[in-house]
């Protein structure tokens, strides 16, 4: 079955979907990034979606769903490079895409994913996080 | 003023795959008939949301692709047809948020949104039929 790589860059989850998502895709995925953040204690998801020529209201159950598993893994989830037409069209879909934040592109998320983690460490709730091996 | 189609097809929605095909289908086509790529998004979006729909809450279907010409005017128009339990209350079906399954409840009011015309009738016990159309 296909599957989404999911790539690991410091704590940052990064995965970049460059196919048009059907439903095994989509949950394959959920599954895979839930996994991996408790394997490996990542603080944040990026998802990169500029190769995305839609995001209906499937996708966008995906991707909220996404943010609040990760939520309760305490992780972030950001949504990086989504092109100005499916922006638009979300706003008239009436979709909300609560719990994530966006960004322009991965450059832009990975330095909001930085700030955010570097703000939480001054705060003394980052750091240490115990990791599931296995 | 009279609507002539011009080029008819018909496409099966039996399974997720027949959705991302429904969606690359309608894309060629906008692009066809002239679309620019914002009204092509959201009428390739309004498609995908009543594929699913047919899918999810009709048990299949399919999807009648036509380009449409009123006078200088083209335009595409789907036709999505399920036999399934139909919609015994449409009004509360267009309802933002509105669910009978585990969706979002955006599909109809969505796709309505999304499109220049749109027309919707059920029949509880024998299915539904929605029409949707965008004109360049």
């Amino acid at each position: 079955m296909d599957r989404i790589p999911i790539l690991k860059l410091g704590g940052v989850l990064i995965v970049t979907i460059q196919v048009d998502m059907h439903d095994r895709l989509a949950l394959a995925l959920e599954e895979d990034l839930t996994a991996m953040i408790v394997r490996t204690g990542a603080r944040a998801v990026l998802i990169e979606i500029s190769a995305l020529e839609i995001v209906d209201s499937f996708i966008g159950r995906m991707l909220v769903s996404i943010a609040a598993v990760s939520r309760i893994l305490d992780a972030d989830t950001v949504v990086a490079g989504m092109r100005p037409a499916v922006a638009i069209t979300l706003v008239e879909l009436g979709l909300e895409l609560t719990g994530i934040k966006t960004a322009l592109n991965v450059e832009r998320g990975m330095a909001l994913i930085q700030s955010r983690l570097a703000e939480e460490e001054e705060d003394g709730c980052g750091g240490d996080r115990e990791v599931h091996e296995g | 003023m009279t609507v002539k189609s011009t080029k008819v097809e018909t496409l099966p929605i039996r399974s997720g795959d027949d959705v991302v095909r429904v969606r690359q289908r309608v894309r060629a086509l906008a692009i066809e008939i002239g679309l620019g790529l914002v009204d092509q998004t959201k009428f390739v979006t309004a498609a995908s949301e009543l594929a699913r729909n047919a899918l999810d809450y009709g048990g299949g279907g399919e999807v009648r692709a036509e380009i449409v010409q009123a006078g200088m005017r083209k335009g595409l128009r789907l036709t999505f047809e399920d036999q399934g339990p139909g919609i015994a209350d449409i009004e509360q079906a267009m309802t933002d948020h509105y669910t009978s399954g585990g969706g979002l409840g955006l599909g109809l009011g969505g796709a309505k949104r999304l499109s220049n015309e749109f027309h919707i009738e059920s029949t509880p016990g024998a299915g539904t039929r929605v029409t949707i159309a965008r004109w360049k």
